[in-house]
């Protein structure tokens, strides 16, 4: 509890830290050089207080934590809404795409890292291997290009962005619509999950298929299926769940970058405007929140652990 | 004495490995060459040999079971005709059983009892692993445990136990008891010696002469990937009724014969001498050893040595 705390505190501060340093003014970016231009010096002012330019930045970030001890996390500048009803409408339509991708690509990677890892040198292997070596070197907003091209303009059979089809009032929205909507972002991010989630999984089922228990195994005739049904699966699936639930943070670093390709608008899009608009408690709020999401994740793999594996579970009540 | 069938036979059996170094320039090394070891029924041999002479892969070579990098020569005859691939992969874990050096070669995540049954569930596995840890002393507990959970004196049975799920005629123990102490090994070896007794024949697999002769009927001695020397246990009360100048060597570097040890090193694979590869360091070494050394019956044992 300390840790996370002791997490948030730093991870603010350094969010904060980045945006004071941002040579973005906030009055040109949000008001636009033409209109600021032709506002008396009174208007200006007013507006200078509202962005809150002139105040020191240390005073700034403790009014801001101050607020947020006493559970209020401020006014979003740019939405005009409290910062919580913000990230909660955002963060619904990301937690969609997020948890779709994480899932996906969890489960994808884990077969796919399996069947590869059985031979290594195999052709599937070589296949699987290098099919996630590409993939992991391409970057994400490219392949969201790359199927944005493919699926929404030429082939026409998904939508081209956003979450829900635009002209429709926000009852007549379905959950089909905005599973139809999701599809091309979820998949990107899983894509781009699912190598990573492979490779390491591979590697672990290797050093797996090499240990002396799997030539044990073989020395008493089980067959390869058995020893993968028996042996492979338990032993690797172990830190295989330890890296799902690691790989959250990098589940969320994706969705910024995917999410501005579809104009998604979710968690991570909210991010990047609330950044180049200097809407500093906007900005702090998610990140404290994403912080806190990443943290949960490497909790729960922490304590997995501990569930799962009888070397710990069992071992530390008998020492 | 009555003639006994012979379990295992194993004629001119060689392993080498295919190797890669500095680029690809590929080598082979031949890390067994020229092992001759014949088990019959009922009936513990002992290869005897010191560290990285290559014997576990003797073990693993008999169970079809070397890596995929071996390539495995000679002829190995089982009950009777040639052990092919497809009759290693039908017998290996129920008529030939490997027994293991250490729980390292037990899944650490799996509880002990499914995995001696090999994660079967049904009635009779059940009821004959119960009755296997019976004959062990094992409480049914035991089962129940994960290999880290064991302790030191129930490892050993265990291990032993794996090997009585099958019908097992041939049972090779690859370094059973490294770094026990004496009572333990003892203990672990009757073990083995009350197999061989029930009727399979037992290849034990070691680098512990005086452990070997307590227990084994046979001993055949290895060295540098070749079988010099095939002897009776009881030949190992005198020097004289050895035949191999190896042989004579590990004999008095027995504590009780003084202790003594010859000068040098095994070689490794790729520095091999040609002929008698103990050559280098022998005192009776001449330009015959050089050659081709035929294994030879001498004195009802067999000897790989021009001179004895």
């Amino acid at each position: 509890m300390i840790r996370m705390l002791l997490l948030l505190f730093f991870v603010s501060v350094a969010a904060f830290t980045l945006v004071s340093v941002s040579p973005i003014d906030p009055l040109q970016a949000n008001v636009g050089q033409a209109a600021l231009g032709a506002m008396s010096q009174e208007q200006i002012a007013k507006l200078s207080e509202y962005w809150g330019v002139g105040i020191p930045p240390v005073e700034r970030f403790f009014a801001w934590a101050g607020d947020f001890f006493r559970g209020d996390m401020g006014m979003s500048l740019l939405y005009r809404q409290p910062v919580t009803k913000v990230i909660g409408v955002k963060l619904v339509n990301s937690l969609w795409l997020m948890a779709i991708a994480w899932m996906l690509s969890g489960i994808v990677g884990f077969i796919l890292g399996i069947l590869s890892g059985i031979r290594e040198g195999s052709l599937l292997d070589r296949i699987i291997k290098g099919y996630s070596l590409v993939i992991a070197s391409t970057p994400a907003f490219w392949l969201a290009l790359v199927l944005l091209m493919v699926f929404a303009v030429w082939l026409k059979v998904l939508p081209i962005g956003l979450s829900v089809p635009i002209g429709v009032e926000a009852s007549g929205v379905t959950i089909a619509d905005r599973i139809q909507h999701a599809i091309l972002p979820a998949i990107t991010l899983s894509i781009t999950g699912v190598a990573n989630i492979t490779l390491h999984t591979r590697e672990k089922m290797i050093e797996v298929m090499e240990s002396d228990y799997v030539l044990f195994a073989k020395a008493r005739g089980e067959s390869t299926y058995r020893i993968v049904k028996n042996h492979a699966l338990r032993n690797v699936l172990l830190p295989a769940l330890t890296l799902q639930f690691a790989s959250i943070s990098e589940i969320f670093g994706g969705s910024v970058l995917v999410e501005q390709v579809f104009s998604y608008p979710g968690l991570g899009q909210a991010a990047v405007t609330a950044g180049l608009g200097s809407d500093v408690p906007l900005l702090l709020g998610i990140t404290v929140i994403s912080a806190v999401f990443v943290f949960g994740g490497n909790l729960i793999a922490n304590l997995l652990y501990g569930v799962i594996d009888p070397r710990i579970r069992r071992g530390g009540s008998r020492a | 004495m009555k003639e006994k069938k012979t379990v295992l036979n194993i004629r001119d059996f060689s392993v080498s490995f295919e190797q890669y170094e500095r680029g690809f320039h590929k080598t082979v090394l031949p890390v067994i060459r020229n092992l001759d070891v014949t088990v019959h029924e009922g009936e513990m041999v002992a290869v005897v040999g010191s560290s990285g002479s290559g014997k576990s892969l003797l073990a693993h070579g008999i169970l079809g079971i070397l890596p995929y990098n071996a390539t495995m020569g000679g002829e190995i005859w089982y009950d009777g005709e040639l052990l092919t691939p497809k009759r290693q992969k039908m017998l290996r874990g129920n008529e030939i059983v490997l027994v293991p050096q250490s729980i390292a070669f037990l899944d650490p995540l799996m509880k002990i009892g499914s995995q001696i049954r090999k994660g079967k569930k049904d009635k009779a596995s059940k009821a004959r692993l119960d009755k296997i840890f019976e004959g062990y002393h094992l409480k049914e507990e035991v089962q129940g445990l994960y290999p880290f959970e064991l302790s030191g004196g129930m490892n050993r049975r265990v291990l032993v136990s794996t090997a009585l799920m099958g019908n097992p005629k041939l049972v090779i123990a690859d370094e059973p008891t490294p770094g026990l102490h004496m009572d333990m090994v003892r203990r672990v070896m009757s073990h083995f010696r009350e197999l061989a007794d029930k009727g399979a024949g037992v290849l034990l697999i070691t680098h512990d002469l005086e452990q070997a002769l307590e227990v084994a009927d046979r001993v055949v001695v290895f060295y540098a990937g070749t079988t010099v020397e095939d002897a009776a246990a009881s030949d190992f009360q005198a020097q004289e009724t050895l035949r191999h100048p190896y042989s004579k060597a590990l004999w008095r570097a027995l504590p009780q014969n003084g202790f003594q040890f010859i000068k040098g090193t095994q070689p490794y694979v790729k520095e091999l001498p040609d002929g008698c590869p103990f050559g280098p360091r022998c005192e009776y070494c001449t330009a015959e050893c050089q050659k081709e050394i035929a294994y030879r019956e001498v004195q009802g044992g067999r000897v790989r040595c021009v001179h004895a």
